[in-house]
C-alpha cells in the first residue's frame, strides 16, 4: 500500500461574497492548489468534492463534474454529501483511492455559497442536516440541536457558558492575523455572554458565522511525488470516520459524540500513533460546545473534562494542546462543503512551519483534523505527518 | 413542500393527539419509531406495537430565538427531548414558564404559529 501526500493546497477567503458563485470559488481554490502543487493540470486523474447545499443554495446538483470542469480537469469526478463533513468524507474517499494504487494524483476539495440566502434561508438550510421527520417538524434548528447538547453535557458534567465563551475567545484570537479568515476581530468573554441568544445556551458568539468559500488540495502517491521530484513533505498517514443515528433523540448519548470516537480510533490505528502523539489539532467548532465535545472525543480530554481546556490555557495557542490555531471555523468561518479540506491545509501549514501561528508549535510533526457532520451522526478524521 | 405521503409517521401522529402514544420494539427491546420497517439497532424486522407512557421526562432542552422560516412567528420557542422509556421523542415544550430538565410531560399535537402544521408538543403531566 503506498503513501499519500499533499502536494498542493489553495484557498478562497472565507467570508461574505453573496456574489461568489460555488463554482467561481472553486475556480479559485482549484488553481491555487494546482499551481502549488507545480504538476501540469492533465496529470489529475479525478476529483472528490464536497458540497452540502448546492440545491438550495444555486439550484446545483450534481456538481461534481461541474467543479471538475471549471478546475480544468478531465475524468472523473464525484460529489460527497456529509452535511457539514461533506470534504473531509471526500479527503477520507481520496486517500483510500490513492493507496489502493488506482490513482496517483487526485483533486480534492469543496465550496460552499451560503450567505446569498440570507439568515433565515441559510438557518433552514443547515437545519436539513437533521431528521426532516421528528427534528425540522418539532422547530429544531441547527444552533438548536448544540444548544440541546449543550444542556445536555452542562446536566451530565456541569460546566458553564463562561467556559464556552472562552473557546470563542481563544479562536478569535487565533484567527486576528488570518488575512483568510473571515472574524478577524478580538472578543472578550463579557461580549460573548452578553451576545444575543440564538438558541439557549448559545449566543450570538458561541457560534461560527455563515460562510462563502473554497478550498482545495492535490493528494500523490509516494512514488509519484519522489518520481516526480515534488515538494510534498506532508503525508496523510490515518484516516478514520465514524457514523451514528441521525436524530439527536435516538443517540446512546446526548452530550458525547461517539461517531467522533470511531473514527479517530480508526485514524489513531492506522496511523499507528495515540492521541498523545498529536502536536496540534483542528477541530469542528461549528460552536462553542462542538470544540468541547470534539477534543473529548480525539482523546485529548475524558468526557466532561474538555469544558475548561480553553479556560486553563491548555488549548489556546501557547497551552500545551493548542486547537484550532486557524481560528477555527468560529473565527476563520465554516463555508460548510469547504469546510474539511480547509481543515486539512491548515494543519499542512503548521507542519511545514508555514502557518501564521506555526510559531505556536514550532516542533510539531503529527497534526490532527476531526470534520463533523450534522450533529455528528457522521465525521471523519486524519492524520497528517511530516514525512520522515 | 410538495404533498408527500408520510405513511406512518402520520397516523403515529394522530395516535398521539388521541392520546395513544406508540413506539415499536424489536425482539432484542430495541425501541424505535414509524416508519420503519427494521429495528435500526439490530436489524430485525418483527417490530410490535407498544404503548408509550402517558408522560416522560424531560432529558435537554434549548429555548430558541433564531427559527427558520417555518417557525419564524413561533419564537422564541422550547425544544425539548423527552424520555419515554423505550424511545425519546423531540417536541416543543409548552405551559411551563421556566422550563427545566427532569419534568414530567406528556406529549400531545397542537399547532404550529407560523404555518398552522401540526406539532408534537410536550405540557407538564
Ligand atoms: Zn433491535
Amino acid at each position: 500500500m503506498t503513501g499519500v501526500r499533499i502536494a498542493g493546497t489553495g484557498h478562497t477567503h472565507f467570508g461574505k461574497f453573496p456574489e461568489r458563485t460555488a463554482r467561481d470559488m472553486f475556480a479559485e481554490a482549484s488553481d491555487g492548489a494546482i499551481e502549488d502543487a507545480g504538476i501540469a493540470r492533465g496529470e489529475i486523474q479525478e476529483l472528490f468534492y464536497g458540497n452540502f447545499m448546492g440545491e438550495v443554495a444555486e439550484d446545483q446538483g450534481h456538481q461534481g463534474p461541474l467543479m471538475a470542469e471549471i478546475a480544468g480537469v478531465h475524468g472523473a469526478a464525484t460529489r460527497f454529501e456529509s452535511a457539514c463533513a461533506s470534504s473531509g468524507a471526500a479527503v477520507r474517499e481520496a486517500v483510500r483511492n490513492v493507496r489502493n494504487g488506482e490513482v496517483d494524483v487526485m483533486l480534492v476539495g469543496g465550496a460552499e455559497r451560503m450567505t446569498n440566502l440570507g439568515t433565515a434561508g441559510a438557518t433552514k438550510a443547515l437545519s436539513i442536516a437533521a431528521d426532516e421527520l421528528f427534528e425540522i417538524r418539532a422547530g429544531m434548528s441547527f444552533p438548536g440541536a448544540y444548544a440541546l447538547m449543550a444542556n445536555a453535557y452542562f446536566e451530565e458534567y456541569g460546566g458553564s457558558r463562561e467556559d464556552l465563551a472562552h473557546v470563542a475567545v481563544k479562536n478569535h484570537a487565533n484567527a486576528l492575523e488570518n488575512d483568510y479568515a473571515q472574524l478577524q476581530r478580538e472578543i472578550t468573554v463579557e461580549e460573548v455572554l452578553e451576545a444575543p441568544p440564538v438558541a439557549e445556551p448559545l449566543g450570538l458568539y458561541d457560534a461560527c458565522p455563515i460562510s462563502d468559500g473554497a478550498s482545495a488540495i492535490v493528494l500523490v502517491s509516494d512514488e509519484y511525488a519522489e518520481e516526480h521530484s515534488l515538494d510534498a513533505p506532508v503525508a496523510i498517514t490515518g484516516s478514520g470516520q465514524g457514523g451514528d443515528r441521525m436524530a439527536l433523540a435516538d443517540r446512546e448519548y446526548l452530550a458525547r459524540t461517539p461517531a467522533a470516537e470511531d473514527a479517530s480510533n480508526e485514524a489513531y490505528a492506522d496511523a499507528g500513533i495515540d492521541a498523545d502523539d498529536v502536536d496540534v489539532a483542528e477541530v469542528h467548532d461549528c460552536f462553542t460546545i462542538a470544540e468541547v465535545l470534539a477534543i473529548e472525543s480525539i482523546g485529548f480530554y475524558e468526557p466532561g473534562e474538555g469544558i475548561t481546556a480553553a479556560r486553563e490555557g491548555e488549548t489556546t495557542a501557547d497551552g500545551d494542546r493548542p486547537v484550532n490555531l486557524s481560528g477555527g471555523l468560529k473565527a476563520k468561518g465554516h463555508p460548510v462543503g469547504a469546510t474539511g479540506v480547509s481543515q486539512v491545509i491548515e494543519v499542512a501549514s503548521l507542519l511545514t512551519g508555514d502557518h501564521l501561528n506555526s510559531d505556536a508549535v514550532p516542533d510539531a510533526e503529527t497534526g490532527l483534523v476531526h470534520n463533523a457532520g450534522g450533529t455528528v451522526a457522521s465525521t471523519t478524521v486524519h492524520v497528517l505527518e511530516v514525512a520522515k | 413542500m410538495s404533498e408527500q405521503t408520510d405513511e406512518g409517521y402520520d397516523e403515529w401522529l394522530e395516535a398521539i393527539a388521541e392520546g395513544e402514544a406508540y413506539a415499536f420494539e424489536c425482539p432484542n427491546g430495541h425501541g424505535s419509531l414509524p416508519p420503519r420497517r427494521r429495528c435500526p439497532e439490530c436489524g430485525d424486522p418483527e417490530l410490535e406495537r407498544r404503548d408509550l407512557p402517558d408522560s416522560g421526562t424531560v432529558d435537554t432542552l434549548t429555548t430558541i430565538h433564531v427559527a427558520t422560516p417555518d417557525f419564524v412567528d413561533d419564537a422564541p420557542y422550547t425544544v425539548a427531548i423527552v424520555d419515554f422509556g423505550l424511545v425519546r421523542l423531540t417536541g416543543q415544550l409548552r405551559g411551563v414558564e421556566d422550563p427545566e430538565e427532569g419534568i414530567r410531560v406528556a406529549a400531545g399535537v397542537e399547532e404550529r404559529e407560523t404555518t398552522g402544521d401540526d406539532l408534537l408538543v410536550f405540557r407538564p403531566a
